[in-house]
């Protein structure tokens, strides 16, 4: 990686990155996508891999901060960069335990999984969508389905997970009064 | 599925992502957000033994916004254009278009000019590209040129771009005076690929009567064509004009298919529907913009 030379070609490469806030480095094949070495190089199988060509949103992670789909992005390109994945959207309560995010809480309150497969991603791509609006302002529905849209769910039917958003965005308003 | 193996290079420089593109020939591609190129990797469409990954190539990332129109380099996010308020201000039809590609976390990563480059008649850019008359800069070991849309896209997925070469910007043209622009699209869901889309630019005369009505779709026909249905409309004042003519000439100018999610016909009323609420909607802005 370091000292290579301009416009080498290679076949394999070891990447450092900081993932869910700890630096982390392996060594993968450059075909291998950044969803497998998520789960397969660094054990963090929260993100989950349904359609691997970008239409679920099941592998939904925050690639510097921004949703991206993890099945979409090569594990070689994420050099230097910061991975959240939702093992990382958790906060530690400083006593050895953890709080779970916002969302997370409201998934949990509004019923808004069943499975549970396609919800890691939903966590990511919503999360991520409260944290980049104004929280002062109530969530539009309009906001809602921007924010879903692109994540496919077989179990609920969706209603719930709305629901979720609404909540989850009423507990950041509440706790950024 | 997963991609075959591929050899990877990331490159600093233009120059060194053109010496690499040479080097490797046929076999290697560019990547840009890899929002269009790694499905079809994973679905094995595609098994390019090189891929140039333009992601760190220096000065690649600006949008340039000038009275001329918007420039959009290589490595500009559709989310970064929708958001790019000066680019509206100077061609409406960006941000307006944008909103409608895909969802948000794909806009984070694809490019604009990637879609561009990509040629898929679904995506709205190379519609946008058309209708405004627009055109990309093509960067070969030869040197720079511009390359007119008409000349660039050349079927579906298949432009006039061929060996080592790198589209480097797209360029806009601004709206012109007096007019004003409107983009709809029905799509299953939102942000999916669009069953017919339309993009709408109108132009009046000083007296507010219409001048010009043009207009261009997504996902009819193989590669984006740009539509002048002023004959329908020209002349009429533009509270009185009869959209609905300018729908049912264009349902005879297109040509559109059949497929898993829409019949031709379908299709062909969609554009009727599409162009007669999208030449209204351009039509009340060209009003605003006409003292
Ligand atoms: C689920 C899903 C839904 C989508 N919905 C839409 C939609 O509704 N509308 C829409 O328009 N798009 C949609 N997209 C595609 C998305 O907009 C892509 O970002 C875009 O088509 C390609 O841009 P990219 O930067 O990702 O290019 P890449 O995927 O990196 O490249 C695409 C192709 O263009 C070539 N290329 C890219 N950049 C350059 C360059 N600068 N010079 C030379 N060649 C280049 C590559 O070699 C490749 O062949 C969707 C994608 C997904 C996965
Ligand atoms: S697994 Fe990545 S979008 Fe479906
Ligand atoms: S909860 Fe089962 S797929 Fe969404």
């Amino acid at each position: 990686m370091r000292n290579r030379a301009m416009g080498q070609v290679d076949q394999e490469r070891t990447v450092s990155a900081v993932v869910n806030g700890t630096p982390r480095e392996f060594t993968v094949p450059a075909r291998r996508l950044l969803s497998d070495a998520l789960r397969h190089d660094l054990g963090l199988t929260g993100t989950h891999v349904g359609c691997e060509h970008g239409v679920c949103g099941a592998c939904t992670v925050l690639l510097d901060g921004v949703p991206v789909r993890s099945c979409l992005v090569l594990a070689v390109q994420v050099q230097g960069a910061a991975v959240t994945t939702v093992e990382g959207l958790a906060r530690s309560d400083h006593q050895g335990g953890e709080v779970l995010h916002p969302v997370q809480e409201a998934f949990r309150e509004c019923h808004a999984l069943q499975c549970g497969f396609c919800t890691p991603g939903f966590l990511m791509t919503i999360a991520a969508g409260l944290e980049a609006r104004d929280p002062a302002q109530p969530v539009t529905d309009d906001e809602v389905e921007d924010m879903v849209g692109g994540n496919l769910c077989r179990c609920t039917g969706y209603a719930n997970i709305k629901k979720a958003v609404h909540h989850a965005a009423a507990t950041i308003r509440e706790a950024t009064r | 599925m997963k991609p075959a193996p591929f050899g990877y290079a990331d490159p600093r420089t233009l120059a060194e992502a053109l010496e690499v593109l040479g080097r490797e020939g046929e076999g290697a591609k560019v990547l840009a957000g890899g929002q269009s190129l790694l499905p079809l990797l994973s679905m094995r469409l595609a098994a390019p033994t090189t891929l140039v990954d333009i992601n760190r190539v220096a000065g690649l990332d600006s949008i340039e916004s000038g009275p001329d129109g918007v420039r959009v380099g290589a490595l500009v996010r559709h989310a970064r254009l929708l958001d790019d308020a000066a680019a509206a201000g100077v061609q409406p039809l960006l941000a307006r278009a944008t909103a409608s590609v895909a969802h948000p976390a794909i806009r984070n990563r694809g490019t604009t000019v990637g879609s561009i480059a990509h040629a898929d008649p679904s995506g709205e850019m190379t519609a946008v590209l058309a209708l405004t008359g627009g055109s990309v800069t093509v960067a070969t070991p030869a040197g720079r040129s511009a390359v007119g849309w008409q000349d660039f896209f050349v079927g579906p997925l298949e432009t006039s771009v061929h060996g080592p070469a790198v589209v480097v910007d797209a360029f806009f043209p601004a709206l012109a005076q007096r007019s004003g622009t409107a983009f709809a699209e029905l799509s299953r869901r939102r942000g999916d690929y669009a069953v017919c889309g339309a993009g709408a630019v109108v132009t009046l005369d000083a007296d507010r009567r219409v001048s010009a009505a043009r207009t261009a779709y997504i996902s009819v026909g193989l590669v984006p064509q740009v539509h002048d249905l002023t004959e329908a409309v020209a002349g009429r004042p533009v509270d009185t004009v009869d959209w609905a003519a300018a729908g049912a000439l264009a349902r005879t100018l297109v040509d559109p298919d059949t497929d898993l999610h829409a019949s031709a016909d379908y299709r062909r009323l969609l554009v009727g529907v599409l162009t007669e609420r999208t030449l209204a909607a351009a039509a009340l802005e060209a009003t605003g913009r006409t003292p």
